[in-house]
């Protein structure tokens, strides 16, 4: 083999021989986008109120009025549901695919390791408190107040477990599961503290909270969600290549000319924006940050250029048909989808824990 | 030109580097030897900026202290003594993390040239985790021979860092690798490796460092430096150095290969 020369003028620029899986990426980006498109369809199409979105789309093709029961059904129901959906879905996957990034392991995921349970910490204590804000202040920011908590909530607590589980640039598994156990049952006894503060209403709203629904999408709701996860999907793909090379070591990635501490800053603020924004809105729905980013990791491999669009893609769809079925399953009735992303996500966990036993060294 | 002066650095609280002075130039390959624990690795670490230190260390008259990450990454690349991979990569996709951080970003084919000059053409697809640990180094090798693939650029030297490079290698790959390293510095640019291997370091290197306990003993041209009495307060066991018949550059044996009567004890009893 050492006598082999191969002229590099021989080989095509950018062929994509073997170990190149950039092709292959970019036509599951296009598949993925079909699906989103197939799933969205659905979603607004089918429902406990029988408002077919054919019929509605049939009758304003002929120029007729649709009535009023079917446009707010169709405008002020099912879109701004889909909307959420899609962007919820988007924000776990994609914040799951940059923490694992950042802790250099697949299993760190924000609804795992206490990240989430730190942002919902955040959300009840804008929940329950905000009620004594001066009603100007509440009338103005009211619907920021909890994303943005829910964000600070988040942030400390990544920042938290990353002191905790990373020393010199390597994290401990062990540490981080554990200091996330840790986190997780210190949120959750505060947020214990804090119910018992709560009024009725707020114990209601807390409780519809809790469960992991988007059942209570309103436009109001996701205006206030979408600047923080847009504004994470927008940072996300500058850290893609520093990411890449993270994954070598720390020591690597900063010969490679990254600015470590810089990058690491962004990343935090990423999964926290993302994190936050989602649990605000549609309380603990678990696994969608696990799942997707490791099925897209073994089918298309770890390069964060292409993983991040990827997550958001199948995140965004995976989580609309969720919410699509947990709708229709026991209609009129409604499944929480956190339920729903549980049955289906927790045996997908466990496979992934079995598949990656020798590579996690636990 | 790298200039090293009064180099000191400590790890949790201990010193481990006392007053260095080094220096290598480009065109050259320079040598770090030394017993295990010396402070090669720290020393390596120190100059590539990855450790802090006090002192001075200047890289072709910048310090670099002053110069940003990737300004340094376009001046010289740094290969680990071993790299563990967080996702299953292959090994293409390891070589063009380098690519994409290096001068030559957008061209592609580097990475299947660099992966045939260490011998790897073939290997592209294979995940980089299920390589041997040759394979992983040779891998690296790649990855960091991508990043400053021109020796020379806009006028200044590149260097590559390398500790320990063939530490992992059949003898084969060793040479292969040496020869690449000293390709890379007859071209214009620099080289620094970590070597245990002194036949090796004799035969390829311009310029060796000595270090022991956290002090650069000597360096200088390896004729000079790789002596029966250097060697042997370095290494606290004696050497016997000798001229390699072909070559003219010193070859050494442990004295307990020198003295071969010792072996008639350990062989078989009748
Ligand atoms: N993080 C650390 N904290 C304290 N001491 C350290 C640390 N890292 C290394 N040392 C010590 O510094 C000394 C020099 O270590 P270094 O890794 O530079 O040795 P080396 O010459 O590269 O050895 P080897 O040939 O085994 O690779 C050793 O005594 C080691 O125990
Ligand atoms: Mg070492």
């Amino acid at each position: 083999m050492n006598e082999t020369v191969i002229s590099p003028g021989l080989t095509w620029p950018g062929s994509s021989g073997a170990g190149d899986r950039r092709r292959l990426a970019a036509r599951t980006s296009l598949a993925l986008i079909v699906l989103l498109l197939l799933v969205s369809i659905v979603s607004l199409g089918i429902g406990a109120a029988d408002a077919s979105f054919w019929h509605s789309l049939v009758t304003v093709a002929r120029g007729d009025e649709l009535s009023a029961l079917e446009r707010v059904i169709l405008f002020d129901i099912r879109l701004p549901r889909l909307a959420m959906g899609l962007l919820v879905g988007a924000a776990l996957a994609v914040s799951g695919a940059v923490m694992q990034g950042l802790f250099r392991n697949p299993l760190a995921d924000p609804g795992l390791v206490g990240v989430g349970a730190g942002a919902g910490l955040g959300a009840i204590i804008a929940i329950v408190l905000g009620a004594s804000l001066p009603a100007a202040v509440s009338l103005a920011i009211g619907h920021y107040i909890v994303p943005v908590a829910a964000f600070i909530g988040g942030w400390v607590a990544t920042l938290v477990l990353y002191q905790v589980s990373t020393s010199r640039g390597r994290t401990s598994v062990a540490m981080m599961l554990l200091a996330g156990i840790a986190l997780g049952a210190l949120a959750a006894a505060l947020s214990g503290i804090l119910v018992y503060l709560a009024n009725d209403a707020q114990l209601r709203d807390l409780t519809f909270w809790g469960l992991g629904s988007l059942a209570g999408a309103t436009w109001g709701k996701l205006m206030a969600a979408a600047p923080l996860i847009l504004l994470a999907m927008a940072a996300a793909p500058f850290l893609a290549r520093s990411l890449n090379a993270l994954a070598l070591g720390e020591a690597a990635a900063a010969h490679l000319g990254i600015p470590i501490q810089r990058m690491k800053m962004l990343a935090v603020v990423v999964v926290a924006m993302a994190t936050g924004a989602a649990v605000a809105v549609s309380g603990g729905i678990g696994f969608i940050g696990i799942v997707v980013p490791h099925l897209l990791r073994i089918s298309v491999g770890p390069d964060h250029r292409y993983l991040l669009l990827n997550s958001a893609l199948l995140g965004a769809s995976l989580l609309v048909l969720a919410d699509t079925i947990s709708r229709t399953i026991i209609a009129p009735a409604e499944l929480p989808i956190g339920i729903l992303t549980a049955v289906i996500g927790g045996p997908v966990f466990i496979w992934i824990l079995l598949r990656n036993r020798g590579l996690l060294n636990l | 030109m790298l200039h090293a002066t009064r180099l000191e650095v400590s790890l949790s609280e201990r010193p481990i580097l006392r007053d260095v002075e080094f220096r290598a130039r480009p065109g050259q390959l320079t040598a770090i030897v030394g017993p295990n624990g010396s402070g090669k690795t720290t020393l390596l670490r120190a100059l590539t900026g990855e450790t802090p230190f006090t002192g001075r260390v200047e890289l072709d008259g910048d310090d670099i202290t002053a110069l940003k990450p990737w300004q340094l990454a376009a001046r010289r690349a740094v290969l680990p003594q071993a790299t563990r991979l967080a996702f299953p990569f292959t090994v293409l996709e390891v070589v063009r993390i380098g690519l994409s951080c290096g001068r030559e970003g957008g061209r592609e084919s580097l990475a299947e040239a660099a992966l045939a000059r260490v011998g790897l053409s073939g290997f592209e697809g294979r995940l980089f985790h299920e390589l041997s640990g040759g394979e992983q180094q040779r891998t690296q090798l790649a990855r960091v021979l991508v990043q400053v693939w021109n020796p020379v650029a806009d006028g200044l030297p590149c260097w590559l860092f390398l500790d320990e490079p063939v530490a992992s290698l059949d003898i084969g790959q060793q040479l292969e690798v040496m020869r690449l390293a000293r390709d890379f510095a007859t071209a214009g640019g620099g080289v620094i490796a970590v070597m245990h291997d002194l036949n090796l370091t004799a035969m390829f290197a311009d310029s060796v460092a000595v270090m022991r306990e956290g002090h650069l003993m000597q360096q200088g041209p390896p004729g000079e430096v790789l002596t029966d009495g250097c060697l042997s307060t370095a290494y606290g066991c004696r050497v016997r150095v000798n001229v390699a018949p072909t070559a003219g550059a010193p070859f050494l044996l442990p004295h307990a290969c020198a003295e071969a009567p010792r072996f008639e004890r350990s062989a078989p009893g009748p």
